[in-house]
């Protein structure tokens, strides 16, 4: 089986456009830190590009059913991280986000992702039906909802999001039925009230901010009014590397991180815009693309999973920062400054190019 | 088989297809929220980007001095320090903080507070004025915490600065923060923590005294902390304003006045220049410039005796006796009387079926048989009882107004009071009863419903010794706001002439008033001056009243209005002091004033009734 594969099958396209977008943000994040205590933050950002392509490519060499078979022991080792951060996590801003392994800090929600990615196509995958049943639901529901709700109380409301996508194309692609869409819909309704009061008083007022947004232009509207004016102020052109005054000087905040797409805007104008949305855009489809013709559906699954969080995650993040939806703490994929968010991107493509490669093999 | 197996392993394509599709819709959904913002409302977004990092920092303009006629400085700016408070960060300005900061510069936590809140609606870039003038404890409280408090921040003004504290203080006015509805009113012209004229001439020519405030622009990062700073926008100071006033006659005015309750106006009724206005009590308008605390301006504006007030022009009280140059001028020009006309007067007078008293009544007698001249010189109220009744209300009170009475002068100063003068028709408005021909007799001795100001005196004594013409009295030069675009005040002069006799009979009753045996205002003689005038005391309540209480604020008002030389002078200054008991406490105020004017300008040499009068004249009397 193995000498079957070779460099050659490696979907280099994808690499590369994910190379590309990775390269957009190291110059953004550099642009943005450039004059702050945070000056070297790029270096450290091409360090975990670097590592992640690597990793990638590891990863797609090995066969994703070997990763499938272990699926049981990865999600209680993902459940017991999570746990652990809850317990003995490192503590940033009153939140536990960060577990400490080896002197380097690391988030254990990000890596989550691909645990649930594969769980989800471990579990629909051994199905043999067209449809799914209300069993299957609940269980696709826990497979997610454990986990999320652990992420929630850190509290990163933001990632715990991240992982309902997976189960939504899951169900999706296993066959729900309208019925099933229509009840779920009506009990997430009901539900709504139940989930306000279990919301910290900031996310309530980032919910209402953008039910509202001139309410309060100074509170929590100021996020979402800063970047729209960074954004809006770019134009077509930009304003160029390390002129955007807005990030500049500090009216966006974490520039770097999670509002790395309004500094970019900003200094890009709406021509680098188009560009990046571009890419993400081929990504995407190259990615859905892929899934098509994985031979087995666990592997379109696992395809399938990821497209639908890295399309979550991109389409939440740059929505927000033009206000079309509610700000959540939502990294952008590949652009975004932080290791643990680029290393679940690279290994999640890792994945794919895995399941793409064997196409051919059965 | 092994084909169609791997067939039914895949997840079926459309499925894959359409989640291409809600891709490409959520992409396309994106870039036209881009778009929009980036291209469509690009200009908007520019301008909210430029505002965000630009701080406006007002470089106060100086106030224009104020300068007496001689040039010489009554009010000036001196070096200051204000603590401004920076908004951009509207977050970090949270309760606590603010109570931190009022704190710290010594002010009531509850207006700091209210002020944010006023000003909350304000473009953020803008700062708003903490604290006017801060003390050297602020700068270095500001200077000490610049890492805790990064939004106070310190910049240079002109404090106004009154040479002269309490002198003019009234006249002058003062000057503070524009209140809310002044700026609401001016448009943009104003903005929170302005400061602009407030009363007096500093509120009258505000417009000539202040300034444009020029602007710093410097660049700012979130945090409020200065990066950079753009072009400066020159700030160009006010103009000086030179006043009519002499300070020399204005220190000659508040000493002689003393801490008295009252004022005085002098003018130069040959042009309406104003020479001196004095109002005590007084204040330092210095405190305002500082800005006043609660506990300073209540007991300013909680005191009876009313220390803001202008009552040179302010003050409405029965003239009393110098109304009797009114009534003699108007019996004289109707022909209801000639001079030689004379009465008989007991020390009392029956009309009307009430008993009219003489002011020298209470010390058991009367004038005997009195002229016009000697009615005016001793001040005979029967006399004047009497020709009151033969001219009837409707005479006096056309007189009265023409000669200045019942109506603002049109001094170029805020707040001039009208004065009133009765007539049957505002009996019936504001009474809704007919006119009871006994007030006539009250009216005629200058007493009953008529108030004057003390200006209006000054107007009319000036007027009438001048012949009937009357100049309207003003404290700024007017050719100074012709260069400011300031309407030009209308043509000062107004003439009411009246008939040589009468001026005659008038101005030679008011010399004898000083200068004869029995006048009342002797108390007025200067030697080697040709001084002239009228005494009143008016009564503030009835007798009777003023005996039950014997309080000195139901004390009568004592007026004088003395002028020089007696006929067409060059000065008249009208003496008020409330609650003066006589009329004696008033002349050798205006004396003082008529004294220091000839000090410095040569008196004239008397025009009529020098050699012969010159002999009867009596060594003045030893005071009251």
């Amino acid at each position: 089986m193995r000498k079957n594969l070779s460099f050659r099958d490696l979907d280099w396209m994808l690499l590369l456009v994910a190379l590309l977008i990775a390269a957009v943000g190291v110059m953004e994040i550099y642009s943005t830190t450039a004059h702050s205590a945070l000056a070297s933050q790029y270096k450290k950002q091409i360090y975990w590009v670097v590592v992640g392509c690597l990793l990638a490519i590891l990863v797609s060499r090995m066969d994703y059913h070997r990763l499938l078979e272990q699926v049981a022991a990865l999600y209680g080792l993902g459940i017991l991280g999570l746990l652990a951060v809850l317990v003995a996590g490192h503590r940033v801003a009153k939140t536990h986000r960060w577990l400490s392994v080896g002197g380097q800090t690391f988030q254990v929600s990000e890596m989550v992702k691909l645990v649930i990615i594969l769980a989800v196509a471990a579990y629909l995958g051994g199905r043999r039906a067209n449809s799914v049943a209300w069993k299957d639901l609940v269980v696709l529901a826990g497979l997610a909802g454990v986990p999320a709700t652990l992420v929630a109380l850190e509290p990163d409301l933001g990632t715990a999001l991240t992982y309902f996508p997976v189960i939504v194309a899951g169900a999706f692609l296993a066959g729900i039925r309208w019925r099933q869409v229509a009840v779920l819909t009506l009990l997430g309704a009901l539900m709504l009230p139940v989930g306000w009061h279990f919301l910290r008083p900031y996310q309530r007022e980032r919910l209402m901010t953008f039910v509202n947004p001139k309410e309060d232009a100074q509170g929590s509207g100021y996020q979402v009014a800063q970047s729209k004016i960074a954004i809006g102020s770019g134009g077509f052109w930009g304003k160029g590397i390390g002129n955007g005054t807005q990030s500049q000087l500090g009216f966006i905040p974490v520039s770097h991180a999670d509002f790395i797409f309004a500094a970019f805007a900003e200094e890009q104008g709406f021509a680098g815009t188009l560009v990046v949305l571009l890419l993400y855009f081929i990504l995407l489809l190259r990615l859905l693309d892929g899934a098509q013709w994985a031979t087995d559906r666990a592997g379109a699954y696992v395809i399938v999973g990821l497209a639908a969080v890295l399309f979550f995650q991109v389409a939440v993040n740059t929505g927000m920062m033009i206000g079309l939806l509610p700000i959540t703490g939502i990294p952008l994929p590949l652009m975004s400054q932080g290791g643990s968010s680029a290393l679940f991107t690279f290994l999640g493509l890792g994945l794919a190019m895995s399941v793409k490669m064997r196409r051919f093999v059965n | 088989m092994e084909v169609r197996l791997a067939e039914d392993q895949r997840v079926p394509a459309w499925k894959i297809v359409l989640l291409q599709y809600v891709v490409a819709a959520a992409f396309l959904v994106l870039l036209v929220g881009y778009w929009k913002l980036q291209i469509g409302e690009h200009a908007y977004y520019v301008e909210q980007a430029e505002r965000n990092r630009i701080r406006n920092l007002s470089i106060i303009a100086a106030r224009g001095r104020i300068l007496d006629r001689e040039g010489r400085v009554l009010v000036d700016n001196t070096p200051a320090f204000s603590v401004l408070l920076l908004r951009d960060n509207a977050q970090a300005l949270t309760p606590a903080r603010l109570v931190g900061i009022a704190r710290g510069l010594g002010l009531d936590p509850g207006e700091v507070q209210q002020l944010v809140t006023r000003t909350a609606r304000l473009p953020c870039f803008q700062p708003v004025v903490l604290k006017p003038s801060a003390t050297l404890e602020d700068v270095a409280f500001v200077d000490s915490h610049r890492l805790e408090y990064p939004e106070l921040q310190l910049i240079q003004t002109q404090r106004r600065f009154y040479l002269k504290h309490t002198i003019a203080a009234a006249l002058l006015g003062y000057v503070g923060e524009v209140s809310a509805e002044a700026i609401a009113k001016s448009g943009s012209r104003y903005r929170p923590g302005d400061v602009i004229g407030k009363s007096g001439i500093e509120a009258q020519y505000n417009a000539i005294l202040s300034g444009r405030d020029g602007m710093q622009r410097v660049i700012v990062n979130s945090r409020g902390q200065e990066v950079g700073s753009m072009t400066a926008i020159d700030a160009h100071p006010g103009s000086d304003l030179r006043l009519t006033i002499d300070l020399d006659l204005q220190m000659a005015a508040e000493m002689a006045l003393g801490d008295r309750e009252g004022a005085v106006v002098a003018l130069d009724p040959r042009t309406g220049e104003v020479l001196a206005m004095a109002s005590h009590p007084d204040f330092d308008p210095n405190d305002f410039a500082r800005r006043l605390d609660r506990q300073q301006w209540k007991q300013l504006t909680a005191d009876p005796a009313k220390p803001l007030m202008n009552k040179a022009i302010q003050a409405q009280l029965a003239p009393g006796s110098v109304f009797k140059i009114a009534t003699s001028c108007a019996a004289l020009e109707t022909g209801t009387i000639k001079p030689d006309f004379t009465v008989d007067c007991p020390g009392y007078v029956n009309i009307y079926g009430h008993t009219y008293h003489d002011w020298v009544f209470e010390k058991g007698r009367g004038h005997g048989r009195v002229d016009l001249h000697r009615a005016i010189v001793n001040s005979c109220d029967v006399y004047f009882y009497t020709v009151g009744k033969l001219l009837g209300i409707d005479k006096l009170a056309y007189f009265a107004q023409h000669l200045g009475l019942g109506a603002r002068t049109g001094i170029d100063l805020p707040g001039e009071d009208a004065g009133l003068v009765p007539t049957p028709e505002w009996v019936e408005r504001v009474f809704k009863h007919k006119w009871f021909p006994g007030e006539t007799i009250s009216v005629a001795i200058g007493q009953g419903a008529l108030q004057v100001t003390p200006l209006q005196l000054a107007y009319m004594i000036g007027g009438v010794a001048s012949g009937g013409v009357f100049h309207r009295p003003h404290v700024a030069f007017p050719s100074q706001l012709v260069a400011h675009d300031l309407d030009p005040p209308p043509d000062g002069e107004r003439q009411f002439p009246l008939s040589p006799l009468t001026v005659s009979a008038v101005t030679r009753g008011m010399w004898g008033v000083v200068n004869e045996g029995g006048g009342t205002g002797t108390g007025a003689r200067v030697p080697g001056l040709d001084i002239a005038g009228k005494t009143g005391t008016a009564q503030v309540v009835s007798v009777s009243l003023k005996e039950a209480t014997h309080s000195a604020d139901y004390r009568n008002n004592a007026w004088f209005v003395g002028y020089s030389p007696s006929v067409n002078p060059e000065i008249v200054v009208a003496v008020l002091v409330m609650h003066g008991g006589h009329s004696t406490v008033a002349t050798p105020i205006a004396a003082a004033v008529i004294k220091a004017f000839y000090d410095q300008h040569a008196p004239r040499p008397p025009r009529f009734a020098a050699a012969e009068t010159q002999a009867r004249l009596e060594p003045p009397p030893r005071g009251p």
